[in-house]
């Protein structure tokens, strides 16, 4: 948890943004999904990737979670190259940032508790009690609490994302990356989710990059979105989702940005 | 990240009856924090006030201290105040507090009657279960045989290579070294009467009448029973068998059905080729260590066995080859919606396997004794 942007406190000496992609280039084999793909993401920033199905919007967050290799370019987190790191490096790197993923992939034989609690046994000093403490705290945040002695199974969708989120918040990291998040979820979980994220960065000022292409999250969340083509293998646009749809030369985004539900 | 935090700290200052405790430096759940019962010492103040002071980055570390203060606080009856704190550690800090009163215990064990209540009616349970499924494959077999170009001819070709041709290897191997470890424990006791000649006999007819059908049938359940369960298990994780089910296509006629005749058809000439690797592993002990010609060995042999003993084998291993694709696929079928619910099915089908063809076995020994097979 970042307190820095809440309550003044000292950001350490760097002005780094909290995430730097450089020219960064995505291959499966011989196939280039993605490339040339630049851009930066301040801290506390709530930031979109957007784009039509297959145009590589799950390719990129793969390459900047450290889940497949780019083949040219950089990811750099506060300043920090992910992508050249060393194993040491990477795994501190990797404790900057959590994830949600899309089916919030909780360990189906761990309790909600347990699972919330690994990573806080695997990378604190703190005892078990404590550990629960934090865990308590973490799924109240999200609106659980209480649910700690639940399988995954036994949760519904919505709640099995709260928990997923409850767990990536685990190690409060700097960065949160949500894939899809309102993906099989109603309307109303769907708009509680995203109340949800608004209330998270709210409180712990976490800079957070969101992959979708719910029109409705968009508006409500993103401060600023870059938009992926699929025939473009790359950025066609960067930007606010308002300023895009009014005024932007490309008339794909503005075709993407300007379908029913924008007022939603 | 690279910068060096300062330490977290905690100082307490035991002012009159006022322990006035300044917390500061950098908090962060991965590094070391200060323990409230080190900081507070032996020292009863009447209350402790809680002051920030140089803090830099804090996460859920100085909230969890800060609640660990507020109750032991409550607990000592001592009062506490974090006016002078930050505000969003203090709303954090009550957030926790009132999640710590919301926990819900949720009880997944249960009582020593419970769990024995349980297993009897889960057996009775799983044994209607397999009766059913039994009695669908039944009745999805008669509608193949009536419409039989309804059948998945080609899922049924490609199972027979995956469960029959692919095990020739692991089958072989097996009969073989059981062919000559019979040969081997067969002659430990002839040779006392001078009947070295009758080894033939004896891994001859165990070959025909129990070995071979029993070692492949073994074989396959680990291989193939374990293959069954594990596909379906995971197709039905992954909702493939509903949308199956909700296309009007039973899960038995598409995806039982053809797995079972293949391992059916296949389980027979796995037996019958077992049965000839273990008599030339027979053969090997023979002609090596005991010195009989491998023409002897085949001449004795053939004074023992008949068509009886070997289509006992065969009709055994036809029913082996049943149970096995019954047992793998209902485990499949049955199979929870979970990662480790696919590994249950897949362990389930593999002891259930075995346990069925152990138990066919012992039937047939006493229904062969009475027919006088």
């Amino acid at each position: 948890m970042s307190a820095s942007s809440i309550e003044g406190g000292r950001p350490p000496g760097s002005v780094a943004p909290a995430i730097a992609v450089d020219n960064l280039e995505c291959r499966y084999g011989d196939v280039t999904v993605l490339r040339g793909v630049t851009f930066t993401v301040p801290e506390g920033e709530l930031f979109f990737v957007i784009g039509g199905s297959g145009c590589g919007k799950t390719t990129l967050l793969r390459h900047l979670i450290g889940l497949a290799r780019p083949a040219r370019g950089a990811v750099r987190y506060f300043g920090e190259d992910f992508t050249a790191a060393g194993r040491g490096e990477r795994r501190r790197l990797l404790r900057t940032f959590g994830v949600l993923y899309q089916s919030a992939a909780l360990w189906s034989s761990m309790t909600v508790a347990e699972n919330v609690a690994l990573p806080l046994e695997q990378y604190t000093p703190l005892s078990r009690r404590e550990r629960q403490e934090i865990v308590a705290l973490k799924l109240a945040q999200v609106g659980l609490a209480g649910c700690e002695d639940y399988f995954p199974a036994e949760l519904s969708g919505g709640m099995r994302k709260r928990a997923g989120l409850a767990r990536a918040l685990a190690l409060d990291p700097r960065i949160v990356f949500f894939d899809e998040p309102s993906a099989g979820l109603d309307p109303v979980t769907s708009r509680q989710l995203d109340e949800l994220i608004l209330q998270i960065r709210g409180a712990l000022g976490t800079t957070m990059v969101i992959v979708s292409h719910e029109l409705a999250s968009i508006y409500a969340l993103a401060d600023r979105v870059i938009m992926l083509d699929r025939e473009a293998h790359g950025v066609v646009a960067e930007g606010r989702p308002r300023d895009l749809a009014a005024a932007s030369p490309d008339p794909r985004v503005r075709d993407f940005l300007s379908r029913d539900g924008r007022e939603a | 990240m690279s910068e060096v935090p300062t330490p977290a700290r905690a100082e307490a200052v035991l002012e009159g009856d006022c322990l006035t405790v300044t917390l500061g430096g950098a908090w962060h759940l991965t590094r070391a924090q200060p323990a409230w019962a080190r900081v507070r010492g032996e020292r009863r103040p009447r209350t402790v006030r809680l002051r920030a002071a140089d803090l830099e980055r804090w996460d859920s570390s100085l909230v969890r201290f800060v609640h660990e203060v507020e109750r032991w606080c409550r607990e000592a009856g001592v009062a506490c105040a974090t006016e002078a704190l930050p505000d969003p550690v203090r709303r954090l800090a009550a957030q926790l507090a009132a999640a710590r009163q919301a926990h819900v215990a949720v009880d997944h064990g249960g009582n020593v009657l419970t769990a024995i209540g349980l297993a009897a009616t889960g057996v009775w349970r799983q044994t209607r279960e397999f009766a059913d499924f039994v009695g669908e494959c039944t009745l999805s077999a008669a509608g193949a045989i009536r419409r039989p170009r309804r059948f998945r001819w080609r899922d049924c070709l490609a199972e027979m290579q995956q469960c029959g041709a692919m095990a020739v290897p692991i089958v072989g191997l097996t009969s073989f070294l059981v062919g000559l470890t019979l040969a081997y424990t067969g002659a430990i006791i002839l040779r006392q009467f001078g009947g070295d000649i009758w080894v033939a006999d004896i891994v001859g007819l165990s070959m025909f009448r129990e070995m071979g059908a029993v070692m492949t049938g073994i074989v396959l359940a680990g291989r193939t029973g374990a293959a069954f369960a594990a596909e379906l298990g995971n197709m039905k994780t992954g909702e493939e068998i509903d949308a199956l089910e909700t296309l009007g296509i039973p899960a038995v006629d598409f995806l039982v059905l053809p797995r079972l005749l293949a391992l059916t058809l296949m389980m027979p000439l796995l037996a019958v080729y077992a049965n000839c690797l273990g008599i030339l592993g027979g053969m090997l002990v023979a002609s090596t260590v005991l010195d009989i010609p491998a023409s002897a060995y085949w001449v004795e042999m053939q004074t023992i066995i008949g068509l009886s003993d070997i289509s006992a084998g065969v009709i055994k291993s036809l029913t082996f080859g049943v149970l096995v694709a019954v047992a793998g696929c209902l485990r499949g079928l049955q199979c929870e919606r979970s990662a480790a619910g696919v590994g249950r099915a897949a362990t389930s089908a593999v002891v259930t396997g075995i346990l069925l063809i152990i138990v066919a076995d012992a039937v047939f020994a006493v229904l062969f004794h009475v027919l006088g097979i």
